[in-house]
């Protein structure tokens, strides 16, 4: 058995590092794009003709009833098949984004729909239509009410950002395989990737309640 | 007040909930600068028959006409929508339940209609927010959140919401049923204010005495139709139904 020796970390620290650096990347991208693709898909449910309405939400309804990686999988290796070739970093980035915006999606639907109509009437009854609306009044609203159960999907996300260390972007779980297939030491460098999350998460709650906070405030 | 055209005009509204015929064939007009209240029992179709001045209610027969422009007319539906946007602009409506949008602070509940709709520059709709709020007694409100005022506050800012876009006529759902009894003539007093400046309004109501003080006219509906109407005097010291006369007694005695 080997003693544990945490000393051999920092000289691997530019390889960490830059794996925590690509963590922060993909998920900051993958969070803003799921959001906005989230209340993309959200309108389409809503308000989309039936054309467009329902294959949205058969997407919808086979992203949430697949495991990220498998869609991962089929937009790396898949796809190239049909011809199209997206390099690793961005299939990553858009499975993640796809994968949260479905979940973030159906929050906000719910979100929206559970608005007062009272809220549309009075907006109506200004001059309103149904677009602004939703553009002005029921969306903004809908947002501020869900930003606890987004920000929860948030924290999903930068956990579930390691899945695509399978299609081999260099992130912090893959950056300590690399370093733990040269160094032999699983415990020091896992356990460090674990410190290293358990630091993100930190800065995103701190993040969550500041936006929780200001929204509180306005209410 | 010259021009003899009715400000608003109804011939036979007509409207059915399922089999439920809750309009039937209702006439009536407004005057320019008239205030007409509508008083009548739960479930008479007020709040209908209002809601089908602005075309929140989609009539199954009849017309409404808003100073000579009909409101319910055939059109496709993006034109439609296009005219009815015009026209409710014109019409303001006040609800029993406020209904000020939560996520914007008073002043932007009431510059986001003339801005986004008019496409007014900030500042002078916000001078207008200033204007409107001072007319109906909180100037000093314009930068709090709706959550932090009294109900017979947020229904001042609900009328001073509505009067920004500067309607030829505003509208009262029971604009003081859901407040509590000491806020009721806050409210009361801003809307005799609109009476003062001759203001076109129709006002459904349960409250017989501000009725006869403000409106010119007073109409009582029973299920569905317009059973009596005439002067605050004749409607309620006179009334000549005896639908009327019951509905008055039960009231008055409580
Ligand atoms: N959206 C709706 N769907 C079905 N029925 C409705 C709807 N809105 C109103 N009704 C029915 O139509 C009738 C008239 O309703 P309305 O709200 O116009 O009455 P009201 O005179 O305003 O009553 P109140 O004094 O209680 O406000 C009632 O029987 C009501 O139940
Ligand atoms: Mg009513």
């Amino acid at each position: 058995m080997q003693g544990l020796d945490f000393s051999i970390v920092p000289e691997y620290w530019p390889l960490i590092g830059k794996g925590l650096w690509w963590t922060v990347v993909i998920s900051a991208t993958s969070a803003v794009l799921s959001v906005v693709a989230g209340i993309g898909f959200a309108l389409l449910v809503l308000y989309a003709p039936p054309v467009l309405r329902y294959p949205v939400r058969a997407f919808m309804w086979l992203f949430m009833g697949t495991p990220l990686l498998l869609q991962l999988f089929l937009i790396y290796f898949g796809l190239v098949q049909v011809g199209i070739d997206i390099p690793a970093l961005w299939s990553g980035i858009i499975g993640l984004s796809l994968h949260f915006a479905v979940y973030n999606a159906d929050i906000f639907r719910a979100g929206i729909a559970s608005l007062d109509k009272g809220q549309t009437e009075a907006a109506r009854s200004l001059g309103f239509g149904a677009w602004r609306t939703r553009v002005y009044i029921l969306v903004p609203q809908a947002l501020r009410n869900t930003v606890p159960a987004i920000g929860n999907m948030m924290i999903a996300l930068l956990k579930e950002s390691s899945i695509v260390s399978m299609i081999g972007i260099a992130e912090l779980v893959h950056s300590a395989q690399l370093v733990i297939s040269e160094t032999y030491r699983p415990f020091e460098f896992y356990l460090t990737a674990a410190a290293l999350y358990y630091v993100l998460n930190l800065v995103l709650e701190a993040i969550l309640r500041g936006i929780e906070r200001k929204v509180e405030l306005s209410r | 007040m010259n021009d003899i055209r009715p400000m608003i005009e109804v011939r036979g509204a007509q409207k059915f909930f399922g089999p439920l015929e809750v309009l039937k064939g209702i006439d009536f007009s407004v005057a320019r600068g008239q205030i007409v209240a509508v008083i009548g029992p739960s479930g008479s179709g007020k709040s209908t028959l209002l809601r089908s001045l602005n075309h929140l209610e989609t009539l199954d027969g009849g017309e409404v006409w808003l100073d000579g422009v009909k409101v319910n007319q055939t059109l496709g539906r993006r034109a439609f929508e296009r005219h009815i946007n015009g026209v409710r602009q014109q019409m303001g409506m006040v609800f029993q339940h406020f209904n000020l949008f939560p996520h914007l602070s008073v002043s932007e509940n009431i510059t986001i209609a003339p801005i986004r709709l008019k496409g007014m520059a900030r500042a002078e709709a916000r001078a207008l927010a200033l204007k409107m709020l001072d007319k109906v007694g909180l100037a000093d409100k314009i930068d709090a959140v709706p959550a932090r005022l009294s109900g017979g506050q947020k229904q001042r800012v609900a009328i001073a919401r509505a009067l920004a876009m500067q309607p030829k006529v505003m509208l009262f759902d029971e604009a003081t049923s859901a407040l509590d009894p000491e806020l009721v003539d806050e409210v009361n007093l801003v809307m005799k204010q609109l009476a003062g400046e001759h203001m076109t309004m129709v006002i459904v109501t349960h409250e017989m005495r501000f009725a006869a003080e403000v409106a010119d006219r007073v109409i009582f509906m029973a299920d569905g139709a317009v059973v009596e109407e005439g002067s605050p005097a004749e409607l309620f010291r006179n009334p000549k139904q005896e639908r009327t006369r019951s509905f008055l007694k039960k009231f008055l005695n409580g």
